[in-house]
């Protein structure tokens, strides 16, 4: 018998989607019926009182959760997100509710040794319920009581070698996309250079100090399959310099109808016969591909690498053999100053073991959002109060035409001092020598 | 809000045990945090770390940057995490009689 009444959830188990209603009322069930005889250091029917505090929130249209949380492990200035019901009474089980981020492997993939072994810790000391995962990538234990904060701290890092991921105003938990592990569009081993950095900023990402929180992601390539451009401070984007390889007796194949365009994604609806000029040169953004003759060509000079090719014949079309990735800053949500996107900083760069190219420019941008980003500022907003140029010397990087996607259209330019003959001192005495009042 | 007494003196905290209000701050709490946080001993580095946490708060009425608190006293992040393992925020803050830090953390 459930601990509370939740008409208004129950309607959430109808319909086709996994309902998460089931899978907690499952869970609330397998901890009362305690078949493993765990000792819960956590009270055992929590999950009830999570379905009792949402409910009242269904009812109510408000949360119940009170304001913050200050909680953590020592040593670390992140990672556990403290939250109290602010109906403890009512619902003792969640009275404390903390959150703990877990730093998520490359990829997410994993053993089913590793998930049983978190599963049975997180039965053992916290509420059994996960976020798998959340949208930064961490693994999520959601709900456990401030005292199982360090012991479960401890139990991760001595017998599972697994540490705990970033919150706070620091670099937060790095992810990827799959990258070279199974796609073929990967133009760099995302998941190594997202290990790798993960290990180098390991004192970043735990303990806060900057303005405010920054974040990195991986993308293989620019179809952003782990969002990097919208969702990262430094976004990483793979791709290539050198020419898109064509496969002609694989073009014929996807004219023939032998192969179906783009993988088969659209095979749930006919949209008639594959039409390479329609569907592929016809919509190539910079019109830089021909079909005659039953040829397939690309003058590689004017592409853009937007991958809409590759992507309806990926085995015809892959990606160039001259492989790197290219830096775009300042993506953020709207608070403060509206909604960005990543902004390109570095065109092309080699991604190679030890990448201390790359990390050079992360550390020149840190340099400089840490000196003079104010608290509470996104590297995307400071970018926009002292201006890209600012970004651009900071890094050290020479202003190109690809910074820009048009110049500026207002004349309110700035020059330094050294830039102009005679520069700013003027004596107005010299200039009525030759303009009278 | 629970009370806690300590020293002969009681203080309001809340939840994660930050002090009601900053006026109420006394030496007792210092002791009582001091406990709390996993801090062997008091030096003077902690003293000094507190006193420059509170006149930053009573001159500005909110928490210096990491970058400032760093820069007035000296002291590396990571020194202040030897002297506070929970860090400046849930550490040194607490001590101070700081509110307590918002916003995505």
């Amino acid at each position: 018998m459930a601990k509370h009444a939740t008409p208004l959830l129950d309607q959430l188990e109808s319909g086709p989607w996994p309902s998460f209603v089931s899978d907690l009322k499952q869970e609330a069930a397998s901890r009362a019926k305690n078949p493993n005889n765990v000792e819960f250091q956590v009270n055992q029917d929590c999950v009830e009182d999570i379905l009792g505090v949402l409910e009242l929130s269904y009812k109510h249209g408000r949360t119940h959760w009170k304001h913050g949380g200050i909680v953590g492990v020592f040593g670390y200035g992140g990672g556990v997100i403290g939250r109290y019901c602010d109906q403890p009474e009512m619902f003792p089980g969640v009275a404390h509710f903390h959150t703990m981020r877990i730093n998520q492997p490359g990829g997410k993939y994993y053993t089913t040794e590793f998930l049983k072994k978190l599963c049975d810790l997180w039965e053992f000391r916290g509420s059994g319920v996960t976020n798998m995962h959340g949208s930064t990538g961490d693994i999520i234990f959601i709900g456990t009581s401030t005292p199982q904060l360090e012991e479960i701290f401890y139990e991760l890092t001595h017998n599972f070698n697994q540490d705990l991921g970033g919150s706070g105003s620091n670099l937060r938990t790095p992810s990827d996309c799959v990258g070279s592990s199974r796609c073929e569009y990967a133009c760099y081993d995302t998941q190594a250079i997202c290990y790798a950095l993960t290990q180098e900023y390991q004192d970043e990402l735990h303990r806060p100090a900057f303005p405010y929180k920054f974040k990195f992601k991986f993308d293989g390539c620019p179809n952003c399959c782990v969002a990097s451009i919208a969702r990262s401070d430094l976004s990483f984007v793979g791709t290539w310099k050198d020419d898109i390889k064509i496969d002609q007796e694989a073009v014929a194949g996807y004219v023939g109808g032998e192969f179906a365009p783009n993988a088969g994604a659209h095979s749930g609806r006919d949209w008639g016969k594959f039409d390479i000029q329609k569907e592929v040169v016809g919509l190539c953004p910079t019109g830089c591909m021909k079909y005659e003759d039953g040829k397939l060509a690309i003058n590689n000079k004017e592409c853009t690498r937007c991958m809409h090719c590759i992507n309806v014949m990926p085995r015809a079309l892959h990606i160039g053999d001259d492989r790197g990735l290219s830096m775009l800053a300042g993506a953020k949500a709207p608070i403060l100053d509206g909604a960005q996107m990543g902004s390109l900083l570095v065109p092309f760069i080699k991604a190679e073991e030890p990448y201390d190219e790359i990390k050079e420019i992360i550390e020149a941008v840190w340099d400089w959002w840490m000196e003079e980003g104010k608290n509470r500022e996104r590297l995307g907003e400071l970018i926009k109060r002292q201006g890209f140029q600012k970004l651009l010397e900071a890094t050290n990087i020479k202003p190109v035409p690809q910074h820009v996607q048009e110049p500026r259209h207002n004349p309110y330019i700035f020059w330094k001092e050294e830039e102009v003959e005679g520069g700013w001192q003027r004596d107005i005495n010299e200039f009525r020598k030759y303009h009278q009042r | 809000m629970p009370t806690v007494e300590f020293g002969g003196k009681s203080f309001t905290v809340d939840e994660d045990g930050f002090i009601d209000d900053y006026t109420n701050w006394s030496e007792e709490w210092v002791q009582y945090v001091k406990k709390e946080e996993g801090i062997d001993e008091l030096n003077e580095e902690h003293k000094k770390v507190v006193s420059v946490l509170r006149e930053y708060y009573e001159k500005n009425g909110i928490a210096p940057m990491v970058r400032v608190l760093s820069k007035v006293t000296g002291f590396k992040l990571k020194h202040i995490y030897e002297l506070f393992p929970s860090g400046p925020g849930k550490g040194a803050c607490k001590m101070a009689g700081l509110p307590k830090p918002t916003g995505c953390v």
